[in-house]
């Protein structure tokens, strides 16, 4: 067992955008008991006796945490690399002068499309021009930019035109991820997986963005795992490089681990060292033990590691069987007949898009109806 | 699609987001990067060390021949290629 090289930071789940696509839990509402300032120094401290060399900021919303400028001053303090993953909203000039002077090294902001109203449209609210804005300070500031842009059936189709957005507002980085089927996506796959029509054009755009703009920008694109015929590397295999604290401070090797029925580990009880060492959530499919076939067999076990438990836990109901996207799987129809419905020349119209909530809605008789 | 490959004249520096580190729980040199660490070992941490966008590829073998005695130029730029083509490190005009 190695040390983990990056933490993943999830702040809060609380958010002003309502992409449909999102990652977060369905179960906001348990997450709402959020790590005090106090907390989060612990854990960046432990971190980083633990080897943790990256640490990424995120959520939901990390500016929403008023504290955030200290969480990075922490992280920087130890060593770490300090990526922002954001929506940019909330990242005002005084704000983002007090982020760089606390050592922040990278800022990721998200973009929904290339232009106003399809981007504000998925995003659930007016946000494209406060992003383009905040592209241009991130800019100006001297940090490196990454543009991130998660595709999906709504937009994959503007690939080219995200890509010369990406160009004119001068990032170092765009990263072109195809939806992951976890939390608010899952629920929302049936709407949000392209047709492989599509995919084949946006691939054909990307392929000569990444011949051209090879001096300039570094173009990162995220395959969709449902058209592929083996399963992604999740993770880098099991708790092998990666951590992720939740906003309420629950360890996991990734944020949607949170879905399966494995114990909770909470930096709240034990330290992180320990969790990482022992704690059955970080233990349980680590190495190629848990294995069963075809995976335990197969050549591909350290290439892949049987692809993501979450995901194999989702469509059959057993984390430990093989990932379902992969063609040797015994459950591959699951996947087959989700990507057969995305091709159907018939479908008159798409099922509508669920949007996630900004934040935990409370559920009891008295309160009001959500607004969204 | 082959990338740039690094000649003696080139004058390589860490790219603007790439920051070179030691590691104390590892006892390692590393470079990190928005999404990647790579893990150096010492000569590896020897020749980004000198890499300042001024010296050139062959100054900075020469310099390392005067530490540690014969040094393999093509071992040092075989090293530094694959980072450019990593975008870890950027060339300098000649």
């Amino acid at each position: 067992m190695d040390s983990p090289f990056g933490l993943l930071a999830e702040l809060t789940y609380r958010c002003p955008l309502a992409c449909p696509y999102c990652s977060n839990p369905l179960n906001m509402a348990d997450y709402t008991d959020e790590l005090t300032t106090d907390e989060w120094r612990r854990v960046l401290a432990e971190a980083g006796e633990l080897g943790v060399l990256q640490c990424h900021l995120s959520g939901g919303e990390p500016l929403l945490r008023r504290d955030l400028v200290d969480i990075v001053a922490t992280a920087h303090n130890r060593g770490m690399y300090t990526n922002l993953v954001t929506s940019a909203l909330g990242l005002t000039r005084p704000r983002a002068e007090r982020l760089r002077a606390a050592g922040l090294d990278h800022v990721q902001i998200s973009i929904q499309a290339d232009e106003p109203s399809v981007s504000d449209r998925i995003a659930g609210t007016p946000s494209f021009h406060r992003k383009i804005e905040a592209m241009g300070m991130v800019k100006e500031l001297g940090w490196p930019l990454t543009m991130n842009v998660v595709l999906h059936r709504r937009n994959i189709d503007h690939v080219a035109d995200i890509l010369d957005l990406a160009e004119a507002m001068g990032a170092d980085r765009v990263e072109l991820a195809n939806t992951q089927y976890y939390g608010w996506a899952w629920r929302n796959r049936d709407a949000l997986l392209p047709s492989r029509a599509q995919l084949d054009a946006a691939e054909t755009v990307v392929r000569a963005a990444r011949d051209r703009l090879r001096d300039r920008m570094d173009v990162i694109y995220v395959i969709p795992d449902y058209y592929s015929r083996y399963p992604k590397p999740c993770m880098g295999g099991w708790a092998a490089r990666q951590l992720t604290v939740t906003p309420n401070g629950d360890v996991l090797p990734c944020p949607a681990a949170q879905s399966l029925p494995l114990p909770r580990a909470s930096v709240r009880e034990h330290s992180l060292e320990w969790i990482w060492a022992r704690s059955p959530v970080l233990t349980a499919f680590r190495g190629t033990d848990w294995m069963p076939d075809p995976c335990r067999s197969c050549d591909r076990r350290e290439v892949d590691f049987g692809g993501c438990r979450c995901q194999a836990f989702q469509l059959t109901g057993d984390a430990a069987r093989t990932d379902p996207v992969c063609h040797l799987s015994p459950d591959h129809d699951l996947v087959a007949r989700a990507v057969e419905a995305a091709n159907e020349n018939s479908r008159a119209h798409d099922p509508p898009l669920i949007p996630r909530p900004h934040r935990a809605r409370i559920r009891t008789p008295a309160a009001p109806p959500p607004r969204i | 699609m082959d990338s740039t490959t690094v000649s003696g004249v080139d004058k390589p520096r860490l790219a603007r987001h790439v920051r070179l580190t030691f590691n104390r729980a590892r006892q390692q040199h590393v470079l990190l990067h928005p999404e990647t660490v790579v893990v150096l070992n010492g000569s590896g941490a020897d020749i980004l060390g000198l890499c300042d966008g001024r010296r050139t590829v062959a100054e900075i073998v020469a310099e390392l021949g005067t530490r540690y005695g014969e040094v393999h130029d093509d071992e040092v730029r075989r090293f530094l290629t694959r980072l450019v083509a990593r975008r870890c490190v950027e060339l300098g005009d000649g």
